[in-house]
């Protein structure tokens, strides 16, 4: 991937028309066990191009364990997992990209104290000359990764800049373009706002509706139901390792998504639970209908 | 321009710009000052400049050419060693086993050839093959087994010392190899590992060149080529390098394997300068390697360092031995210097991370 010839956009564009119907990457009562521990089981999602699925769930709830069977780093160990089609089963991480399957990893997403186009290029970098001369092209990189980044409207003015001085929404959109631009199809996002603030959570969401809207399949990771509700097309619910709710946008509203989020039958234990040790006042608790909205709106308020 | 960062497209965030400002944008370029100390061998060179301005005053001696030699000599076969300790420690690990590896590889080149009686040249390359083992093995184990580079690399330098020690004496029946000076080969392999030669009626030791030479090279390679790359990566952020598809486990074994090359040069020009091996030696010199690479401004949690700073690290440590003695001082304060110096180094490489990735 030293040249730019299996670009983006030609094999987006050439892949969207034919393949509307089909899914891009499909899993099928897929599972994966540690030993005697069951972390994921009957897993069905399907990613379409030029849409974004959502997967939520609770801390534990088998997210990380998708997205890893997905990006390659771990394998199913039942049911089925199809890019295009066919049956896949990846050994690497770099098999899944070769596929065009991109993940975007919440705290792996950078080396820190390298440059931002060393980050940007790191693992498929640009080289001229034969053999035993070989060497990076440091011109071309620093050149096309300053035209991809204000591509995305990220404006650097020194890409020698160690990628860690970036704030985490800025590394977050970085880690974007770069999937985007080595042809990513699929782009597997985990958690890319859980550690940032308000603002700069929006620009990330903003970056996941462009990378959208030029075909890619988006599968963006979250438990904030409002971030997840903002730009996605069908969503997943994931809970103690099986699926809980798959629904497309125009079968669930926001409340319900929330309210499958939380956990409602949980949260009215809670309710009762806290009323017997601190002796709150229950009556000064809201109503369930009304504990739903903004119980979402603050858990992830963690910047 | 710069400041535009986020503020243009800004559709789902349209007061964004106003506070992103000071966060975010970038416009002011820190002072040249702050940039050049931020290079990793910025600060080693002052010190190495410091060193040799003190000495040039302490100790007249050192202003002869001949000394400046002998210095420089010093400092290229601790500096060869530091170039592939360095990079090794770029790329997130170190090597206990470098000091011994050096005794090993010489012993095994020596008795080869003396005992079977064989060409030197077969002693050499059988060194090569041997040394290069056992960095494939130290990367070996280390990447199977995940565990921290000290205790697998302490386990091998246990092994070795044990080893070099043991098979001389029962090979040769003494703790040293017997002379090889006489046997066939060993003007040629002497010329290339252990010869001198005259600039400005000064002998300079060839080490001198090569040390250059490797430096160079190891230069080039970290910063000009993709396996340069991928040794920052490795050290910097193992698991995202793997993400993005580094070949950690080739890149982590392949430094080890560095160090082993390393290891036998340092080896063979030992043997061919001396003529014999002192099975005992080489314990504590991984320590000098590791102190050179990191007064060199190389971070030993890896991920950051240069090639050129363990070169001035080397000197540092070369004119400190050898001006000590040309100051007419007691040569045990030579370790207490180092110890200063090294401290000075981490507390550099300390602040510079610090700078290095403030927001």
């Amino acid at each position: 991937m030293t040249d730019k010839t299996t670009g983006t956009d030609g094999a987006v564009r050439t892949d969207t028309p034919a393949g509307e119907d089909r899914p891009l990457v499909e899993l099928r009562a897929a599972g994966k066990s540690y030993g005697n521990i069951r972390a994921l089981h009957g897993v069905d999602l399907t990613v379409h191009p030029s849409k974004v699925t959502c997967v939520l769930g609770d801390n534990g709830a088998g997210k990380s364990t998708l997205i890893k069977i997905i990006s390659g780093l771990h394998q199913h160990t039942e049911g089925e997992f199809l890019v295009d089609g066919e049956p896949v089963r990846f050994s690497t991480p770099r098999e899944a990209l070769d596929k065009g399957i991109a993940t975007v990893y919440q705290d792996l997403a950078v080396v820190p104290l390298m440059p931002v186009w060393r980050n940007f290029f790191l693992g498929s970098e640009m080289t001229k000359g034969p053999w035993p001369l070989r060497r990076l092209d440091i011109e071309r990189m620093k050149r096309t990764a300053d035209e991809e980044l204000r591509n995305m409207g990220i404006v650097l003015d020194d890409l020698e800049q160690p990628i860690g001085t970036l704030s985490g929404g800025q590394r977050q959109c970085v880690a974007i373009a770069r999937a985007v631009y080595f042809g990513a199809r699929v782009l597997i996002l985990d958690e890319p706002t859980a550690a940032l603030g308000v603002k700069q959570s929006g620009v990330v969401l903003k970056y996941i509706a462009m990378a959208r809207d030029r075909g890619l399949g988006v599968i963006f990771i979250t438990h904030n139901p409002h971030h997840a509700y903002m730009v996605g097309d069908h969503f997943n619910v994931l809970r103690l390792g099986t699926l809980e709710l798959s629904a497309d946008r125009s079968e669930v509203s926001l409340e319900e998504l929330t309210n499958h989020m939380a956990g409602g039958a949980e949260l009215a234990a809670l309710k009762h639970e806290l009323a017997q040790v601190r002796g709150v006042d229950t009556e000064e608790l809201p109503e369930d209908g009304a504990l739903r909205a903004p119980t979402a709106a603050t858990p992830e308020g963690k910047s | 321009m710069s400041m535009a960062q986020q503020a243009e497209p800004a559709a789902t965030t349209p007061p964004a710009p106003g506070p992103e400002k000071q966060k975010d944008g970038r416009t002011a370029r820190r002072p040249l000052a702050l940039r050049l100390l931020a290079r990793p061998e910025v600060g080693v060179f002052l010190g190495a400049v410091a060193v040799l301005v003190f000495f040039l005053f302490a100790a007249p001696p050192v202003r002869d050419g001949g000394s400046m030699a002998n210095i420089l000599y010093q400092s290229s076969t601790i500096g060869i060693m530091a170039l592939p300790v360095a990079l090794l420690m770029i790329g997130g690990e170190f090597d206990l086993s470098a000091g011994v590896a050096v005794v090993t590889s010489a012993l095994t080149a020596s008795m080869l050839s003396y005992q079977l009686t064989l060409n030197v040249w077969v002693g050499v390359v059988v060194a090569l093959l041997v040394s290069l083992a056992v960095g494939f093995f130290n990367g070996w184990m280390l990447v199977r087994t995940g565990l921290p580079s000290f205790l697998v690399t302490l386990g091998t330098f246990l092994i070795l010392q044990g080893v070099n020690l043991a098979v001389t004496k029962l090979v040769t029946g003494n703790v040293a190899t017997d002379s090889i000076s006489d046997m066939d080969g060993f003007d040629q392999a002497k010329a290339l590992f252990a010869s001198s030669f005259e600039v400005g009626g000064v002998q300079v030791k060839i080490t001198v060149i090569w040390w250059l030479v490797f430096a160079a090279l190891a230069t080039w390679v970290l910063l000009r080529t993709k396996y340069g790359n991928w040794i920052f990566a490795v050290g910097g952020n193992k698991e995202s390098a793997r993400a993005v598809g580094v070949p950690v486990t080739f890149t982590k074994i392949s430094l080890f394997m560095l160090v082993g090359f390393g290891a036998w040069f340092v080896g063979m020009h030992n043997l061919f300068s001396f003529n014999t091996v002192q099975s005992g030696e080489g314990v504590g010199q991984e320590l000098i390697y590791i102190a050179a690479a990191v007064i060199g401004g190389c971070l030993l949690t890896g991920g950051y360092g240069s090639a050129i700073g363990p070169v001035f690290g080397a000197f540092m440590f070369g004119m400190v031995q050898q001006g000590i003695v040309y100051a007419g001082w007691n040569p045990d304060w030579f370790k207490a210097f180092l110890g200063v110096m090294l401290l000075g180094a981490v507390l550099i490489n300390l602040w510079v991370q610090r700078t290095a990735t403030r927001r």
